[in-house]
């Protein structure tokens, strides 16, 4: 099969240039909503003057980054029609779906109630008001359970079946798709992640004014709330960081091999915590993949299987296969593959042909290696292996800031209560760090987005279709042509937004500074 | 429990999905007012009124593409993955009007906007026109076809050069007919714009805007008129993509006539529609009403379910290939399986949910004008 490389690649690079701008908002969306409902509520509750400047303030900047998320949000609904049209039509009967009811449940949801968070101060009641705020909290976390329902089910393609006659896959259980338990991992880490994120991103503002000497009032009680909603956040997302990888380790133990470098699977295997990899390292080469590395024994065992003894397959096994503990060969499902796709092209040809009996035939011998179709696409084993340096170190940032995020959460709170958070020796260490810590977060969040797409190379549909047989039959120049389209308005956009972000920060909350 | 057979849920998608189609039509409305701005508003106090008023509603149309989107995708999948894959650039360039939108309410006037006030007017004005038109052109292939195959597994290739380009959809903007229809929504949505505007500011303190705002309505209906009346008259007599009871699709003389003759019930409510269009425009143009947004809106959304219905049923095929004619889609053959059209009928009784609280919030911040006073009183856009 002849495969244009040059316009898949392309059509990647847009992909993953335009997902990884979407996220830089998104996060900030999913928590930030809420913090403004926290404002907002106590606001109502205490009918504080102050309280209600505090959340009007945190509601403009969350505005701002609302806007700019939706504009680089609708390409990606639509990319997959324009540049991935193969893949809409061979899965768009599962895949579809949580996207239309994402429009329909959650997208309603955000818009119709954004226009009263915004504008009805003065022409809805107060606790109407607060219920909208609610709502679009309530309706941004809707549009991620959705949007992760699809994801997961990429990863993790379940519920369905390929029917030949159409040659695409086709929904038989729906809720299997939505129960899908890489999907609900996915959205409590994905969407408490978020919450963790805007609450870094408070911070980092709330820092900036103590550092100023400004705002001191609102930055306290903005650190305060942050800080509380950031620490609960974390457990989440520790928690289901860990159900994650678990479900990583049973559905796609190659990603997993990615991301722990592990090349030669083991009982007992440690999990490294900290290491740098060999750059020319190649599977089944025999090199230690790693130059240095501090290992925990036991533990990625445990973290793959809750046994601290059991195997954990290494690439090296996955690729050129373990008889002893049951593992096929990539080469041996790529020659399956191969007959499935050739059966399955009899099949067509037969049926075309009016041929029924040819047709029936063909049909029973493609059912015997249908499910290693997706694998009849690849040209050699070592293809099935993701770029190993990307995830790896991905992903140990990640766990690196997402271990440390909360021990920040909890100095800041601790200060907060305490009311000295302009103490001199704090205005030299701590305030810094929280300045910096929003950046911070946005790098765990990219990280673990990189860790999910990259780790999963070169899947579209993890086993099932690899990416390159997903594409649109169009020429490499199209796409490039509308990639440098999106990357110059978003990163002019982008330039607006953080000017923007920047002016409205300096002006801070409206009706003069609070003491 | 839902129990219906295949081809019902096929019908019943595409009256779903064309039902969505047309209330974004409708809430056109918006990008119509974007239009609108350098000719009806003169000060700066007329320009944030319109644009204020209009920002608290940019997002209805916004989502409502987005949903259209996805119901596409979701039911109709192979309509989904030719169409958006194959006429590649018509829809590259109508998301990309909708991109520049999103975020021109919102950082127009805030300080330090870096590109200006003036160039996120143009990025509205370019929604309003580009990409309304294009929208139109893109609909009008479901009369005049498309230059597409689909191989034995429905990848799609595409072929229509000029100039020894591959155009992928751009030629679709070539056609005196999907142009007229392009260019008669970009009219019909600065009516309905114009409406929505009378409709929704307190104009006691601007009488100019509200006098020309009601020329407007009555010069761009002026204009609209004779487009529309070409595109309906074409597609009277025009051929269309007959689909035979074995499946072979064909060229018909007056095809789309006879789905007329053959649906009278479309055939009224085209006729309604119209009607109604012109009953809200002479309200808003020569009786001083308000209301005429309702009656010409309610005419648009009847207007846009025939113009979306009457190629895709009595054996049409609604997304034709001229290049291939066997590689037509039609709502039978594009759909989902039955059961994902069965679990999305479950979705689709929330619809009436949603709507109503779409509704119920719409008329609760429109129960009071939008007046002077609000937008000076740093509640505006």
């Amino acid at each position: 099969m002849d495969f244009d490389l040059t316009m898949v690649n392309w059509a990647r690079a847009q992909f993953a240039f335009t997902a990884m701008y979407h996220w830089i908002f998104v996060p900030l969306t999913l928590g930030l909503s809420f913090l403004c409902a926290f404002f907002e509520s106590i606001y109502v509750r205490t009918g504080s003057k102050e309280w209600k400047s505090i959340t009007k303030f945190w509601m403009t900047l969350f505005g701002i980054n609302f806007a700019i998320g939706v504009a680089t949000g609708i390409i990606l609904e639509f990319q997959f029609g324009t540049n991935w049209s193969n893949y809409s039509w061979i899965v768009g009967d599962i895949f579809g779906a949580p996207l239309a009811i994402e429009g329909l449940f959650a997208f309603f949801l955000e818009a119709t109630f954004f226009a009263v968070m915004f504008f009805g101060w003065n022409r809805v009641s107060k606790k109407f008001h607060l219920f909208s705020t609610w709502m679009v909290a309530i309706g941004s976390n809707l549009s991620a359970v959705w949007i992760l329902v699809a994801n997961g089910w990429m990863q993790h393609p379940v519920g369905m079946a390929f029917n030949p006659e159409t040659a695409r896959f086709e929904m038989q259980n729906f809720f299997e798709v939505v129960f899908n338990p890489v999907a609900v991992s996915k959205f409590v880490h994905t969407s408490s992640s978020g919450f963790l994120f805007a609450s870094l991103f408070v911070l980092t503002i709330s820092c900036w004014y103590l550092i100023k000497g400004r705002h001191l009032q609102m930055a306290r009680r903005s650190i305060i709330v942050a800080s509380v909603f950031g620490l609960l956040s974390s457990s989440f997302v520790a928690f289901s960081g860990d159900e994650s990888a678990y479900a990583v380790a049973q559905k796609q133990p190659m990603k997993l091999a990615a991301i722990e470098g592990l090349y030669k699977g083991e009982a007992k295997a440690g999990i490294v915590a900290a290491g740098i990899l060999r750059s020319d390292k190649q599977p089944g080469d025999g090199q230690d993949p790693f130059l240095v590395k501090i290992k925990i024994p036991f533990m990625l065992s445990l973290l793959a299987n809750r046994s601290f003894t059991s195997f954990v397959p290494g690439i090296d096994d996955l690729v050129y296969g373990n008889e002893e503990q049951g593992i096929e060969s990539t080469a041996s499902k790529i020659t399956k593959g191969k007959t499935a796709v050739n059966d399955l092209a009899a099949f067509k040809q037969a049926q075309k042909e009016n041929n029924l009996p040819k047709a029936a035939l063909a049909l029973a011998r493609f059912k015997e290696n249908q499910d290693y179709m997706g694998y009849g696409y690849l040209d050699a084993p070592e293809e099935a292996v993701p770029p190993v340096a990307i995830p790896y170190y991905a992903f140990h940032i990640m766990v690196a800031l997402g271990t440390f995020f909360p021990v920040l959460f909890a100095a800041f709170l601790f200060y907060a209560i305490k009311n000295s958070l302009t103490r001199k020796s704090l205005k030299k260490y701590l305030l810094p760090l929280g300045l910096i810590s929003g950046f911070l977060g946005l790098m765990a969040q990219e990280s673990g987005w990189v860790v999910a797409e990259v780790g999963r190379q070169p899947w579209a549909i993890y086993g099932l279709l690899p990416v390159k047989a997903s594409t649109t039959t169009l020429s490499a120049g199209n796409v490039q042509m509308t990639f440098f389209m999106f990357f110059v308005v978003f990163t002019l956009l982008l330039a607006a937004e953080i000017s923007i972000m920047l002016k409205q920060i300096s002006i801070g909350p409206e009706g003069g500074p609070l003491k | 429990m839902i129990n219906l057979d295949y081809a019902t849920l096929q019908q019943l998608w595409w009256i779903i999905t064309s039902i969505v189609g047309a209330l974004f039509l409708f809430l056109n409305l918006v990008q119509g007012g974007q239009t609108l701005l350098w000719q009806v508003a003169k000060t700066d106090l007329e320009k944030t009124l319109v644009i204020t008023s209009l920002g608290r509603k940019w997002e209805m149309p916004f989502t409502t593409l987005v949903l259209f989107g996805g119901a596409l995708f979701a039911a109709f999948p192979k309509f989904y993955a030719t169409s958006f894959g194959g006429a590649y650039w018509v829809w590259m360039l109508i998301l990309f009007s909708f991109i520049i939108q999103a975020v021109s309410y919102e950082y127009r006037k805030k300080p330090n906007n870096f590109l200006g006030s003036s160039v996120y007017e143009l990025f509205l004005f370019i929604n309003g026109s580009v990409g309304v038109l294009l929208i139109g052109a893109a609909i009008g292939t479901f009369y005049t076809g498309s230059n597409f195959t689909l191989d034995l597994y429905n990848s799609v290739t595409w072929d229509y050069t000029l100039w020894g380009v591959n155009l992928r959809g751009l030629e679709a903007a070539f056609s005196l007919f999907n142009l007229s229809l392009g260019i008669f929504l970009v009219f019909n949505a600065r009516v309905l714009g114009a409406q929505y505007l009378l409709n929704s500011i307190d104009l006691s303190s601007t009488p100019d805007l509200e006098s020309r705002l009601r020329k407007h309505t009555w010069n761009s209906f002026l204009i609209a008129l004779p487009f529309l009346i070409y595109v309906v008259s074409s597609i009277l007599f025009m051929k269309g993509f007959n689909v035979d009871d074995a499946g072979i699709v064909s060229l018909v003389s007056s095809k789309y006539l006879s789905n007329l003759l053959a649906m009278p019930h479309l055939l009224i409510l085209l006729v309604i529609g119209i009607l109604l269009v012109l009953y809200g425009v002479l309200l808003s143009t020569f009786k001083g009403s308000y209301k005429g947004i309702w009656f010409s809106g309610l005419g648009t959304i009847f207007v846009g379910l025939v113009v979306l219905c009457l190629p895709a049923f009595n054996n049409t095929a609604f997304y034709p290939s001229k290049l291939d004619l066997q590689s037509s889609l039609t709502i039978y053959n594009a759909s989902s399986s039955h059961y994902t059209l069965t679990i999305m009928t479950y979705v689709a009784i929330g619809i009436p949910f949603v709507l109503g609280y779409v509704v119920y919030v719409w008329k609760l911040m429109d129960s009071k004008k939008l007046t002077k006073e609000d937008v000076t009183n740093e509640e505006s856009y």
